[in-house]
């Protein structure tokens, strides 16, 4: 022996042998944070679309109605009691359409602007005020100010995401004539040239078959369509305002890129909402209807409410199966069931268990619970039975790990102060192990919380517009409204859908920090 | 805490344990074999421990001496496949019987393992545990007696009477280890078991359990494992050489250090083999 230490590999295969060895090392460094990288920025990626889209539908754009709440219109002679007042949505509604017919008479002129107008307002979102009034009956005869969220499409297009436009500052427009077939011709030098340029791009980004591009011209609350444009002068149909406007103005140009056949809103609903904000009475509010409001087939009164108290709901069930079931068999086979053929088989099943795909268990609820039970469909009883039986296993196994990571020491500890098996188990190792159990618990909820597939075959998936009041009442549950959502046609539903999953992520967030609080603060050394 | 309020009974500190007739063996094991599955660990023992005196059991790795000793007070009940033959006597009765409680045997005879395994719960948790399951106690005052006065006999008193609340697994080795021989204590057990309780602890802290365990002596009947033959000598009256499962030799301390009758015996002392 001697104290040197050998710094120099003793011959060149060593030296070489060594070599490839730190080469090995590296490349598996390199490896390893390689998939870190990956994984991240997958999780990047996942966060930013859907937190961008959420971000949108987190507020949206209500308009100001001023009405008086005339007693003739919702509170005729023999239905003027409180619920009658709370029921009569067609009363409130003709209110609101008539208020924007008074702002925007040239709707009058025929059906198809009349229905475009009344369009900006969906029939059910009066009901709030509805049944203010009803419980505020001292409001009838005044005049009100009352808020209405506005329809999906224009919300879409004033968060600028419905239809492509390109804003344009026209020139100083210095004439304005009428002409006989009632459109005007502006003229002013040099006015149009930067749009008739715009015009130029945007056909070269357009497909062969599109219809001409749509120009709006806006001056104030005043917008006309443009037709005929050249760099001085322009022919003008105008569709709301006054065309003296548009003199010695300098007014906006809007190339929408898509025709108007093939969109979802007309030029002149655009033209009207320009001029409602105009006028200041479109402001763009958080949208806690999302949290207040149940399901509805209009995407601007759409909410997740009946969801996330049938999601609870579940939840409790859920827990209150699955977490005694789960716990109980843990600690029976981890601390006093022999160790035999049976129990092994036991253990093998369980473990089979939890990688059982969850629609089978959905299956397995339908059949056993609705059918066989005759429990009630899409309710969350039977949703939260279902979701049990998926969460147990997941249960078992987590409580038997933790029950296992309790050293044998403090068992044989107990037991030789002259402790029964129950007390060592229950004055010693479940509290020892009760964090790890119920980390594997709130984690095997949170799976279940997130589950859909399952609820689809017990009928949870059908349109729930009532808040659950008990388990036995109908309901969907959060991911199930996700999944329900993202099949409508509509694009408003996108970034609803978006924002429902941000709403179930947040919850499935509080209960992994509930899991690490709980580890945090319970976690002894032994 | 105020200790002038415990029972008599609980001061008495002369008796309060049953005493064998003098000369009369605490414990009486014969003909006891030992089986894990199919294999035999212990082959046909039969040996006595003596009351209020410290028996040693030595013998090199494996030659089955903690497994004699978790016979005393059934531990070998919780190992799987263990199967223990044979009659274990304490004042005549066979603790290997059907009907005897395990539980209740436990509380008779104390067990120290050969790691410090305190529960991971306060001091005083720990030494009233024992107590409390039992029912020994009757009321606060009567714990917090049984508490200190193990906690005295244990000498581990003036080192944690202040700090009672802090848990057991923040002291030290040496007194994590006094705290489990308290612990063992507080039950009023009339047979202690110790499996190598200082092959853990610096030789400072063993030095200072080897104090405690010949003061212990006088009320307990003491059996210890040990692999340091020196810490048998020092300690023990009574010694047993435990080889292969059988029992080799044993004798007074002095008479199995000195002149050994087997001839096993002397190599295994004089470390020619182990």
């Amino acid at each position: 022996m001697t104290d040197t230490v050998r710094t120099s590999a003793p011959s060149a295969a060593a030296a070489k042998h060594l070599k490839r060895r730190r080469a090995a090392d590296g490349r598996f460094r390199y490896y390893g944070l390689t998939a870190i990288f990956v994984a991240l920025g997958a999780l990047a990626v996942l966060v930013l679309t859907i937190g961008t889209q959420a971000f949108s539908a987190a507020t949206y754009n209500v308009v100001k109605y001023e009405v008086t709440l005339d007693p003739a219109v919702i509170a005729p002679e023999g239905a003027n009691r409180p619920a009658d007042i709370s029921r009569n949505v067609e009363g409130f509604y003709s209110l609101v359409r008539d208020e924007l017919l008074t702002t925007f008479p040239e709707a009058e002129a025929d059906r198809v602007s009349r229905r475009e107008l009344s369009d900006f307002v969906t029939r059910l979102a009066v009901l709030p005020t509805a049944r203010l009034v009803a419980n505020n009956p001292e409001l009838v005869g005044n005049t009100i100010t009352l808020t209405a969220p506005l329809n999906d499409d224009l919300d879409l297009y004033l968060k600028g995401q419905g239809v492509k436009e390109r804003k344009i500052k026209a020139g100083t427009v210095s004439s304005v004539q009428g002409e006989e077939d009632g459109t005007f011709r502006l003229a002013g030098a040099e006015a149009f040239e930067a749009v008739v340029t715009g015009l130029a791009v945007a056909s070269v980004d357009r497909a062969e078959d599109a219809g001409q591009p749509d120009v709006l011209l806006t001056a104030g609350v005043s917008t006309g369509r443009l037709t005929d444009i050249d760099a001085g002068s322009a022919r003008m149909e105008l569709l709301t305002g006054r065309a003296q406007d548009f003199a010695q103005a300098r007014p906006t140009a809007r190339i929408i890129v898509s025709a108007e056949s093939e969109r979802t809103i007309s030029d002149r609903q655009i033209a009207w909402v320009l001029a409602l904000k105009e006028m200041g009475r479109v402001d763009r509010v958080p949208r806690w209807t999302l949290l207040t409001n149940s399901d509805s087939t209009y995407p601007e009164l759409a909410g997740g409410l009946a969801a996330i108290v049938g999601s609870l709901l579940t939840m409790l069930i859920t827990a209150l199966v699955a977490m005694p079931i789960g716990i109980l068999a843990a600690v029976y086979l981890e601390e006093f069931a022999p160790r035999n053929r049976l129990t092994e088989f036991i253990e093998v099943n369980i473990n089979n268990l939890a990688a059982v795909p969850s629609i089978v268990f959905g299956l397995l609820g339908a059949a056993l619970y609705i059918n066989f039970l005759g429990m009630p469909r899409s309710a969350p009883l039977v949703g939260g039975l279902v979701l049990a039986l998926m969460t147990f296993p997941v249960v078992i196994i987590a409580s038997r790990a933790a029950l296992k990571a309790v050293p044998p020491s403090v068992r044989s500890g107990a037991l030789a102060v002259g402790a029964s098996q129950m007390q060592t188990v229950f004055h010693h190792v479940v509290p020892l192990a009760a964090p790890g159990i119920l980390t594997g618990a709130i984690l095997g909820m949170a799976r279940a919380l997130g589950e859909t597939a399952p609820l689809l075959l017990i009928g949870m998936v059908a349109f729930v517009g009532d808040v659950p009041r008990s388990p036995t009442d109908e309901s969907t549950v959060m991911p199930v409204l996700i999944f329900s959502w993202s099949n409508n046609a509509e694009r408003a539903w996108e970034p609803l859908t978006s924002a429902m999953i941000v709403i179930l992520l947040a919850f499935l967030l509080v209960m992994n920090g509930l899991v690490v609080f709980l580890r945090r603060k319970y976690e002894r050394r032994w | 805490m105020d200790t002038t309020q415990g029972t008599p009974a609980m001061m008495d500190d002369t008796l309060t344990l049953p005493r064998a007739a003098d000369g009369a063996p605490r414990i009486d094991c014969r003909n006891i074999k030992v089986f894990y599955g199919e294999a035999q660990a212990i082959h046909d023992v039969s040996m006595t421990f003596p009351d209020r005196a410290v028996t040693a059991l030595i013998g090199p790795s494996g030659c089955g001496k903690s497994t004699f000793l978790r016979c005393l007070n059934r531990m070998n009940d919780t190992i799987e496949n263990c199967r223990v033959e044979g009659e274990i006597l304490m004042d005549g009765e066979n603790i290997n019987d059907e009907d005897v409680d395990p539980v209740l045997l436990r509380s008779r005879v104390g067990m120290v393992f050969q790691k410090p395994n305190p529960f991971p719960k306060s001091i005083y948790d720990n030494i009233a545990y024992g107590p409390r399951i039992h029912g020994l106690a009757n009321g606060r005052e009567d714990l917090d007696a049984i508490v200190e006065k193990s906690l005295r006999r244990a000498g581990l008193w003036e080192e944690v009477k202040d700090r009672l609340t802090a848990p057991g697994t923040s002291l030290s080795g040496g007194q994590q280890q006094r705290l489990c021989i308290a612990r063992a204590i507080a039950v009023q057990p009339e047979v202690i078991l110790m499996d190598e309780p200082c092959s853990a602890l610096d030789p400072i802290a063993t030095a200072r359990i080897e104090e405690l365990i010949d003061e212990l002596r006088n009320r307990y009947c003491i059996v210890i494992v040990t692999h340091s033959m020196q810490q048998a000598a020092r300690v023990s009256q009574r010694t047993a050489f435990f080889h292969l499962g059988n029992l080799v030799e044993m004798g007074d301390t002095n008479q199995i250090f000195t002149n050994p009758r087997e001839k096993r015996t002397e190599d295994y002392i004089t470390g020619r083999f182990g």
